[in-house]
């Protein structure tokens, strides 16, 4: 009736190769975090401004990116530009998609989070002869990144755990990729997916782990 | 010398202030009563450019603040303002909140704004609060601070729009003083307020507006003590 036995010796031989992976995977989501947040930034002003057309395209891509399955945005990026005669690698459209995914939650988030700070004080680091720019940077956005931060950290978390889409578009260096390659070769499939979702666990505690420590340092009131 | 010449000033349809005039001269200290909504406040925010207007013309020092010309960051740095939501920075330190403007606008240094700063504070009365955050002061010290703040950019002129109507009532009198000691410093002040003894005491002339207009003005002792309108003693017996 249950006549599998477990072999974990070749899943852990793999161990290396599956770090190796790991770190292409945490790689890719931090990067996917870091051009989300610019974009997110441009979305967020894009979609406060006076012209129609910026405001319908930021709000366009809000609203896709958050009503569309991430798994359809990799896929479109990847074959659909590909059927257009644009060919993007695996990885370049796997970023892309988690990136475009990203910027949208992003500056959803960040919209709440400016409607948190109370416009007085805008008003109040104006009246003492700052420039709008100024009050932003010294006023507004410090205040602003501590609201966002918590949200700012599960996004992270969630770009990890969608860098594992990237085997659909055939991504094969990832700890997804990694994973799937041994799984097909040995059909040690719960084995090494075990495994494998043990390490994404871990990155994930990592950078909430990290984020504490950090938001420890940056927020002292 | 603060020149308010027929101001108008409307939000969408609703016309708040309706031809205003008011001078007020240097070490002067005007304080402006009457009831919710009658306008004072806004008039407040457009003498420093916070709030435009759509008639009329405002001049501090000769220098028109409603001109698209007029560099109204370097003007603001001469009016000090007090909010009646004293509006601290929270993620600022006491010190941090009073240092800012001086470093960041009149670009200090450090140690030359810290030793302004810590002489406002001490001013004020909040010398040994220099590390605390604002949301670890009661109401009456905050707004001491934010006066701090903003003398800490050795303003010619005062404005305090209401600057005791958010606190409990037993922390008004510690506000007060402070204003009362700057009154009396010399400072040329506009005071917004809902304190008629305080008024009558500090001010040079008091003035009343009632729907957007200045309905009554004169020595303190004149518009509170024995006013000509009968609006104004209306709102004065409605106030007591």
């Amino acid at each position: 009736m249950f006549d599998y036995s477990f072999q974990w010796r070749p899943a852990l031989r793999a161990l290396p190769d599956m770090l190796a992976g790991a770190w292409v995977t945490f790689e890719t989501a931090a990067l996917s975090m870091i051009f989300g947040v610019l974009i997110a930034l441009v979305l967020t002003v894009m979609r406060q401004a006076r012209h129609p057309l910026l405001r319908g395209v930021g709000n366009g891509w809000v609203s896709i990116a958050r009503n569309t399955p991430s798994l359809f945005q990799i896929y479109i990026l990847y074959f659909g530009l590909g059927s257009l005669g644009l060919h993007v690698s695996s990885w370049l459209a796997l970023l892309a998609g988690i990136t475009f995914n990203n910027a949208g939650y992003l500056a959803e988030n960040f919209r709440g989070g400016l409607k948190a700070v109370p416009s007085t004080q805008m008003r109040a680091a104006r009246s003492l002869g700052m420039s709008a720019w100024q009050a932003y940077l010294m006023i507004i956005v410090p205040q602003l990144l501590r609201i966002v931060f918590y949200p700012l950290t599960n996004q992270m978390v969630w770009a990890v755990l969608m860098t594992s889409l990237g085997v659909v578009v055939g991504l094969n260096n990832d700890l997804t990729g990694v994973t799937q390659e041994y799984n097909v070769k040995t059909f040690r499939t719960f084995e090494y997916f075990a495994l494998a979702a043990l390490l994404y666990y871990l990155i994930a505690k990592l950078i909430v782990g990290l984020a504490r420590l950090l938001s420890w340092r940056l927020f002292r009131y | 010398m603060i020149e308010i010449e027929n101001v108008h000033k409307s939000f969408g349809d609703l016309e708040v202030v309706k031809g205003v005039s008011l001078t007020v001269d240097k070490g002067e200290v005007v304080s402006i009563i009457g009831g919710s909504g009658s306008g004072k406040s806004t008039l407040l925010m457009c003498i420093n450019g916070l709030e435009p207007i759509h008639k009329g013309s405002i001049r501090v020092d000769g220098i028109e603040v409603h001109d698209r010309t007029t560099d109204l960051n370097r003007l603001r740095q001469k009016i000090g303002i007090v909010f009646q939501q004293w509006n601290a920075f929270p993620h600022l330190t006491v010190l941090e909140n009073v240092m800012l403007a001086p470093r960041k606008v009149l670009g200090k240094s450090k140690q030359e704004a810290e030793a302004l700063a810590l002489q406002q504070l001490e001013h004020v009365g909040l010398g040994d609060k220099l590390k605390a955050f604002p949301g670890k002061l009661s109401g009456g010290q905050q707004q001491r601070m934010a006066i701090a703040r903003a003398l800490a950019m050795s303003p010619d002129y005062m404005l305090f729009d209401e600057a005791t109507s958010a606190l409990d009532p037993q922390l008004v009198g510690e506000v007060l003083d402070t204003m009362r000691m700057l009154a009396e410093d010399g400072m040329t002040m506009v005071l917004v307020t809902h304190e008629i003894r305080f008024a009558r005491d500090v001010s040079d002339r008091v003035a009343f507006f009632c729907d957007g207009r200045v309905h009554e003005i004169g020595p303190p002792d004149q518009v509170i003590g024995n006013p000509v309108q009968p609006e104004t003693a209306a709102f004065l017996k409605s106030v007591k």
